[in-house]
């Protein structure tokens, strides 16, 4: 068995927005970049799987659209146990252009398991891992918090409203993951930085996928009044204010 | 293309508000595009509730059931929505923010080559081009989306429209789709909690954190919540600590909730606690540290040990329930 895990690049989650000038951009200018932390966690799991299979899962690659900034990023994971990583060459405009470059990149690869984050922390669009199945007219389950390997068949739970259900999928499938997948995220241990930098990464040219969605402006969030504060010893005062003032209760 | 088509999702044969409120939300875009809103409902759903619909405007409700939408097929789903977008000449096609919207959308998306906006915060402020706003980096920015193709397709961020009556005639349809192939993923079993308030249809979100020393001295929370009909949710550090299940964590990359009242306990309010509960209409904390960056995000604080205040707010809570 192959698995992809689909990797995107995104600011730090501590990262404070700044905006440009003309609040048409976001200043990405000091951001630090991460893996998106869904996406970190179906490399997790991806790696935990393939290590518990005794040999069936041949290799866990990882793809990306980016630019050669996402370098670094790329070269952690495959630190954290990546065997391989492709970067498809293009700035990521949104969603659909991003599926389908990864869609054109690895449609003859035969990956029999796609994993994808449920979102990316930057511009939450949800919306990569469905875009690709359909690009690759492949069977998508979404909202995974749970994946296990029995033989030839995937477990899957998948989050629904006020519990789960259990999925059985066969390959080919692409997974759609969100918390609980994988516990903690792997940190990179020295050996795995030393041996990323003799993993390959190939650099692959984008066809020049279109977008169909451009952001062209942005506001920053307004600022909130300041909180009014109620004396420990009077909780009642509190239930007063929300029911005649706030009149939420 | 002037109409818009409304996934109206059903959960166990019932509409919920989210529900509602896209229908609302749909029928509002489509009088602002002269067209008329339609609403699709896949799988089993009763005559009565599917008339409902038209309180918030829906004049014309199209409908398929049967073995293949029994649970979720997302390429059956997808191919019935967008054959349903197709046959309606609709420009607009609206989700909710559900799981099951995460699941089948994007996938409309691509086989309509639709633009897709993914929780929008409101309508368009613009009908051409096409411009739908929308909370990016988890609410510490908002953005403008330009939609440039023919189709669009938004979901909607809950509680972000409201639920709106706009009584309508409304007629009802059923769709005819093609079988679907047969898809390589099953349902093999459901578990579900039955009775329990769920955190995104809660209106009032009691949640937990570190200060709230172990999982033993949840009891206070819990009966905080049955007072008020409210959903219990933790922070992070609560869930990974196994205090409490993985389905209650709220924050960036737990639930993003936006309940009107949201009680934040013990929560010192890291900066990926509050993207996740940020759009709630009024927060209330309760933490030792009165330097705790939650009280930057509430708007009413009490600064103190949450074990001692909160068995004292119980206490004022149930007497001004019996009292009103």
């Amino acid at each position: 068995m192959k698995i992809l895990v689909c990797i995107s690049n995104v600011p730090d989650t501590t990262t404070r927005i700044k905006l440009s000038g003309d609040q048409n951009a976001i200043d990405l200018s000091s951001v630090q970049w991460i893996i998106n932390p869904w996406d970190e966690l179906a490399l997790t799991r991806a790696l935990e799987l393939k290590e518990a299979s005794g040999g069936s899962i041949s290799s866990v690659s990882i793809i990306h659209v980016g630019n050669a900034g996402s370098d670094a990023t790329l070269r952690k994971a495959l630190a954290i146990g990546a065997d391989d990583a492709i970067r498809v060459d293009a700035a990521p405009t949104d969603a659909y252009a991003v599926a389908h470059e990864i869609a054109e990149a690895i449609k003859d690869k035969n990956y029999d398991m796609i994993l994808c984050g449920i979102e990316s922390s930057d511009y939450n669009g949800s919306a990569m891992g469905g875009m690709l199945a359909e690009f690759l007219n492949m069977e998508s389950v979404s909202s995974v918090s749970k994946l296990e390997i029995e033989g030839d068949e995937l477990k899957l739970n998948r989050e629904i409203a006020g519990g789960f259900e259990v999925v059985s999928a066969t390959a080919p499938v692409v997974v759609i993951v969100q918390k609980g997948i994988a516990l903690e995220p792997r940190i990179p241990s020295m050996r795995g930085i030393m041996m990323a930098r003799k993993k390959p990464l190939e650099v692959v040219a984008a066809t020049g996928a279109e977008a169909l969605t451009e952001f062209v402006h942005y506001t920053p969030p307004q600022p909130k009044a300041a909180c009014k504060m109620i004396d420990a010893d009077n909780p009642a005062e509190l239930v007063n204010l929300l029911h005649n003032e706030a009149k939420i209760i | 293309m002037n109409n818009v088509l409304i996934y109206t999702e059903n959960f166990d044969g019932k509409f919920k508000k989210s529900i509602y409120e896209i229908a609302s939300y749909g029928s509002e875009i489509a009088r602002q595009l002269g067209g008329e809103p339609i609403a699709i409902s896949l799988g089993e759903v009763a005559e009565e509730e599917l008339k409902s619909l038209g309180n918030y405007g829906i004049s014309k409700v199209l409908t398929a059931a049967g073995e293949t939408f029994k649970t979720l097929q997302n390429r059956a789903y997808t191919a019935a929505i967008a054959q349903a977008a197709q046959q309606e000449n609709a420009g607009v096609i609206i989700f909710s923010a559900s799981n099951t919207a995460k699941a089948i959308a994007p996938r409309v998306s691509v086989k309509l080559k639709a633009g897709m906006v993914f929780a929008a915060t409101g309508l368009p402020s613009n009908l051409n081009p096409f411009t739908v706003p929308k909370k990016v980096f988890h609410g510490k920015a908002f953005a403008d989306v330009v939609v440039n193709s023919e189709r669009k397709i938004i979901s909607l961020s809950q509680n972000s429209f409201g639920v709106k009556e706009h009584p309508a005639e409304v007629t009802i349809e059923a769709l005819q789709v093609e079988a679907a192939a047969p898809a390589n993923t099953r349902v093999t079993d459901t578990q579900k909690a039955s009775g329990k308030m769920l955190l995104n249809d809660a209106e009032i979100i009691v949640s937990g954190g570190r200060g709230m020393k172990s999982a033993d001295n949840w009891q206070p929370i819990e009966e905080l919540a049955a007072i008020l009909g409210a959903a219990t949710a933790c922070s992070r550090p609560v869930s990974d600590e196994g205090w409490r299940p993985h389905a209650e964590h709220v924050g960036q990359t737990g639930k993003i909730v936006a309940p009107n009242l949201y009680f934040a306990l013990g929560i010192s309010g890291a900066i990926q606690h509050l993207a996740g509960v940020s759009s709630s209409k009024v927060i209330v904390a309760i933490n030792t540290d009165k330097d705790a960056p939650i009280f930057q995000a509430a708007d009413y604080g009490i600064v103190g040990d949450v074990q001692k205040v909160l068995p004292q707010l119980n206490e004022a809570f149930r007497k001004f329930k019996a009292e009103n």
